[in-house]
């Protein structure tokens, strides 16, 4: 195995076992300020085999967005809010049968795909190669801009929509809340503010 | 096996080297930027600045740093401990590890990638996760306002940003910085700062404020706040949180020098003068020094913005400037206008 190679295997293994270990404490960490940094992990460790795989745009779009933006405001919220751990738990018998369905799915879906790799379906559970020259950035523009333009487009139209919706749901109309304008601030000049008086001076005042 | 060793060994000890060489010239940059900061501001204020320590004051940094080295870390009661001292590293890494891409002459990066531009966004995007694990690890209310006021800020800039590097993408049609610069050679005249003026303006005063810097210094407003986020931190930690932010500046500056300005090509290319026609590091670091000396300006001379003015300076007036001027930008390109057809390059 050549020393690339033997570092790329490595990699690969290495940050593999951080990302499942890491998503098991998603799950079991008490402090939901915990959780949301070991999710944090899992998607930089995601990134890290994304890009392992020759998906370097992805992953780091994937870094940029969910931990640069998306978790960030997560954070927030929880931090702000101060959760009973308790108070969580107390939902985990009633919840425990659809947890199980899902968790059933998942592992039959898993399952799913190593079968059909085993019966030679190979475009499933394999790994692409991609060679060193392969510009990835290039490869998904083509696809997005030029042969799905318009599902694309569509797609952002109804994400622009419900952005919008959203902010609208949230905004409330207060009467009688004073608020400054900048531009008329920056307008005032000093004489609109201030009048100057010459007073004569050296009269003494009579008390 | 010992031949297989070498062949690890040989492909991985050039990048360690030159991973080092870069981290110790970035540290080195930072220390005597603190102390340009004191005497340019001394200066600008009528003062001398650090006069003691060496000759012209010139070995103050290293007696701050050990001063800070020494000093106890104190950790907080009922803080998170482990979070505690994982911010500052969280702050530090990334202010590092960008300058992975900047390419530092005509073919001298560490990682020449293809999406170079995207990897800057993703990794300085993480540099929040310090800011605001600082401020809620410490259990102090403070340091927890302080880390509120400088996530938002650093998240509603960043879309400003965003967009002005989106601009650079649309001149250079390419996310690959020496491409980026490679595109802007050939003297003053080809640089993006002339088409793209309104886009460095919003790119520069969004970098500092994700800085933290003055004016936009709201999360350490010791007025009101103490010190903000590391109102609690102490000695090595104090130490990391500051070489994070004077390492935050450098870097904003050498991006705007690479996306905007240059980079490392010559202003002068073309017009065959011996030594400035030639393009190089120097040049880099010229207009490096010269965006960092604003830095200092400014700090100088504003005084702090108001919380409320800094959110609507950043949504309201920069978000819709670069809207606009992104239409501008493919006007100029559809009707082919501008520099950005150069030929020859792709």
């Amino acid at each position: 195995m050549s020393p690339s190679a033997w570092l790329q295997e490595t990699v690969f293994w290495f940050f593999g076992t951080v990302l499942v270990l890491a998503a098991l404490r998603v799950i079991t960490a008490k402090h939901p300020v915990h959780a949301a940094l070991f999710l944090v992990l899992c998607f930089f460790n995601t990134a890290v085999l994304w890009i392992l795989s020759g998906a370097e745009f992805l992953g780091l779009v994937l870094v940029l967005i969910y931990v640069g933006a998306v978790l960030v405001l997560l954070l927030f919220v929880v931090m702000m809010l101060d959760v009973e751990v308790a108070k969580l738990r107390e939902g985990f018998v009633r919840y425990a049968p659809l947890g199980v369905v899902i968790a059933c799915l998942l592992v039959f879906e898993l399952a799913y795909v190593f079968w059909a790799h085993a019966l030679g379906f190979h475009a499933l559970g394999h790994l692409p190669r991609v060679t060193a020259t392969h510009n990835n950035t290039r490869a998904l523009g083509t696809t997005l801009y030029r042969h799905d333009l318009y599902p694309f487009e569509l797609a952002g139209m109804i994400l622009l929509v419900g952005l919008i919706a959203a902010i609208l749901l949230t905004l409330r109309r207060r009467p009688g809340i004073r608020s400054q304008n900048p531009a008329q601030q920056v307008r005032v000049r000093a004489r609109d503010r201030i009048r100057l008086v010459s007073l004569p001076s050296g009269r003494r005042h009579s008390s | 096996m010992n031949s297989w060793l070498n062949g690890l060994l040989s492909w991985f000890l050039p990048h360690l080297a030159g991973i080092i060489l870069v981290t110790v010239v970035v540290i080195l940059s930072v220390a005597y930027l603190t102390y340009a900061e004191r005497k340019i501001i001394g200066y600008m204020q009528s003062r001398l600045g650090p006069n003691r320590v060496g000759k012209w004051g010139l070995l103050q940094p290293f007696a701050d740093v050990f001063k800070l080295l020494l000093k106890e870390i104190v950790l907080p009661e009922r803080s998170s401990v482990i979070l505690f001292v994982l911010a500052p590293i969280l702050a530090i890494v990334p202010a590092l590890a960008t300058w992975a891409v900047i390419p530092f002459a005509p073919h001298v990066v560490l990682a020449n990638l293809n999406a170079g531009l995207i990897y800057i966004l993703a990794l300085t995007s993480i540099g929040v996760y310090g800011i605001i694990l600082a401020g809620w690890a410490s259990n102090s209310k403070y340091a927890l306002l302080g880390a509120m006021r400088s996530a938002a800020q650093i998240v509603s800039y960043e879309i400003a940003m965003g967009f002005a590097l989106i601009g650079v993408v649309m001149a250079a049609r390419t996310l690959n910085l020496e491409a980026i610069v490679r595109d802007q050679s050939g003297g003053i005249g080809h640089w993006f700062l002339i088409p793209l003026l309104p886009l460095f303006v919003v790119y520069f005063v969004s970098g500092v404020a994700e800085t933290n810097r003055a004016p936009f210094d709201v999360a350490e407003g010791e007025s009101e706040l103490v010190a903000g986020f590391h109102v609690e931190y102490s000695g090595t930690t104090f130490a990391v949180f500051f070489l994070a932010e004077y390492a935050n500046m450098i870097l904003v500056s050498a991006l705007a020098s690479t996306l905007f300005l240059g980079g490392w090509s010559s202003p002068l290319a073309g017009t065959g003068i011996p030594l400035l026609a030639a393009n190089g590091l120097a040049w880099l670091a010229a207009k490096i020094a010269v965006l960092l000396f604003v830095f200092l300006w400014l700090r100088a001379t504003f005084p702090r913005y108001r919380y409320d003015q800094i959110m609507r300076l950043g949504w309201k007036v920069f978000i819709p400037v670069t809207l606009v001027w992104l239409g501008v930008e493919s006007l100029m390109i559809v009707g082919r206008v501008g520099p950005w057809f150069r030929g020859g390059l792709r």
